[in-house]
């Protein structure tokens, strides 16, 4: 327990980032977070999914990554898939589209989308603000777990976004 | 940095492009547009050599002032723009898109060739210089303390030579590619970056490097086609609605590339013009179709378009069948397969803050 809580502490500094004060402050609040054993998976092309077991069943959160939000410039139209429809992994979930250009968003696992964001309909600009909270995109009922294995860690993500700037 | 014509083009610095924008919107940005074609036309048939390559009447114009061209070519195809400067110093100064670079200096070396055979004095040479736009209503505040002339006493669409910051020779134009007051200074590349720091540090303003995504969305704004995009040789002047650049007297002596073609077209009316369009929603983009209001019938093509970042909706351009060319016209874009409500606006989108003195 002791592990895991530590564990879930340090990807709960770098996950939520507006939470850091209060974690600094309270140790206890972050409890709260690992109820449910959140971890989070990032793909190559720069989609995250924060995925957490309910009864048997892994449900995902989907959004960009904090890299690719900067990379993007300000997102003033986010379009999502619709709820329940049946994504891919690697197929096209949505779409952002800053000043420059439309850029796709490929879902990083397969599965059926179970919930958009609503707030990005107002306020789409919460990607570039907010990109592993606020800002994100849909969440996601994985019918193929196993791709998992596939994705990267945190840590792996970092090292791979260096290798590419 | 992303390559374009043989440049590597800063698309974006620090600032996002809407930070960029807005800036030059509200103060003033600096963009380096050195990749563009800058040549030196002169000799004494000098006006007679451009006024047969472009649509221009030049022999009108003064020194020191400016004029927005076109190279047409014998379909009355555009084949490129430009801006032709008379200047006090006896030749005609010459700027255009770096895209277009190798073909336009081929033109005009041939042209010249093919005319000196014939008697005439022409000489072409291309100008190495780089060539920086300072933009933005801020412009004058920040200039003024490097130039020793009164910024007042210059017109949009005028040109002189000045020292700029201590560095000579420096040709100092009104003119820029975002709608604001603003200047394009051709300064010798070993200086540039010189000129450029003086600019940033000015104490008055908040002067910032702004890339050429930035440029994109304000020319946009601005009603301002880009080549390439908006015209090409597909493109004639009538139906880009360019028409006001062929000078008066052009028009009468029928005497331009491709006049016969493009006088006719006024004549019959083009079956197609470019218009602007104001959305919400997914913005549209270069070639996304344009439908009736019925959503049911093609009547013509986005060429530019983006989110703009001063409107806060979709702004673009692009060529639509005559009929639905009136303003306030409802329309349809076709964006990943589903339809958006469009309708036909004026442009500029965004006011144009050219100075002309009082």
């Amino acid at each position: 327990m002791a592990s895991l809580l530590k564990h879930a502490v340090f990807q709960s500094v770098r996950r939520f980032p507006t939470l850091k004060g209060s974690l600094k402050v309270n140790g206890i609040r972050c409890i709260s977070i690992t109820s449910f054993k959140l971890q989070k998976y990032f793909s190559e092309k720069h989609e995250y999914v924060d995925v957490k077991d309910e009864g048997g069943k892994k449900l995902g959160t989907v959004g960009i990554t904090d890299y690719a939000q900067d990379k993007l410039g300000e997102v003033v139209y986010v379009q999502l898939p619709e709820v329940g429809s049946q994504l891919e992994m690697e197929g096209e979930a949505g779409v952002l589209e800053s000043v420059k250009a439309a850029s796709e968003v490929f879902s990083p696992v397969s599965g059926i989308v179970t919930a958009i964001n609503p707030n990005h309909a107002d306020k789409p600009n919460l990607v570039n603000e907010s990109p592993y909270d606020k800002g994100w995109l849909f969440k996601i009922k994985l019918t193929e777990p196993e791709e998992l294995t596939k994705l990267m860690t945190e840590e792996a993500y970092l090292a791979y976004i260096k290798t590419i700037e | 940095m992303v390559p374009f014509a043989g440049w590597e083009m800063p698309v974006q610095y620090k600032d996002s492009i809407s930070e960029s924008h807005l800036n030059v919107r509200a103060n003033a940005g600096i963009f380096d547009v050195s990749h563009m074609l800058q040549t030196k036309v002169s000799g004494k048939d000098q006006v007679e050599f451009m006024e047969s390559l472009t649509v221009s009447d030049v022999q009108k114009l003064k020194e020191r002032q400016a004029v927005l061209s076109l190279f047409t070519n014998e379909q009355g195809g555009i084949l490129d723009d430009l801006i032709i400067t008379k200047t006090e110093e006896g030749y005609l100064f010459v700027v255009s898109n770096a895209g277009c670079a190798e073909q336009d200096h081929k033109l005009m070396q041939t042209k010249a060739e093919e005319m000196k055979k014939d008697g005439y004095d022409i000489h072409v040479e291309t100008i190495c210089n780089a060539l920086i736009a300072l933009q933005g209503p801020a412009m004058p505040k920040v200039l003024q303390p490097g130039v020793d002339f009164d910024l007042k006493t210059m017109p949009f669409m005028t040109s002189r030579m000045a020292k700029v910051f201590g560095i000579p020779y420096c040709r100092v134009s009104r003119c820029g590619y975002t709608g604001e007051d603003g200047v394009e200074i051709s300064v010798s590349s070993d200086r540039v970056e010189e000129l450029v720091t003086a600019l940033l540090k000015s104490s008055t303003s908040d002067v910032r490097l702004a890339g050429l995504g930035a440029r994109d969305s304000l020319r946009l704004e601005a009603g301002l086609c880009l080549y390439g995009h908006d015209i090409d040789t597909t493109t004639n002047p009538v139906e880009a609605s360019l028409l006001w650049l062929i000078g008066q007297r052009r028009r009468e002596a029928e005497n331009f590339p491709g006049a016969s073609k493009i006088l006719a077209e006024i004549e019959n009316k083009p079956r197609r013009k470019r218009v602007g369009f104001l959305s919400t929603g997914p913005p549209a983009r270069a070639g996304t179709e344009i439908y009736d209001e019925t959503g049911k019938k093609v009547i013509g093509k986005v060429t530019s378009g983006c989110p703009s970042p001063s409107l806060k909706q979709n702004v673009a351009m692009g060529y639509v069948e005559s009929t639905f060319i009136k303003t306030g016209t409802k329309v349809k874009f076709e964006v990943r397969k589903k339809m958006v409500d469009a309708v036909v606006a004026k442009m500029p989108f965004v006011p144009s803050n050219y100075y002309y003195p009082k």
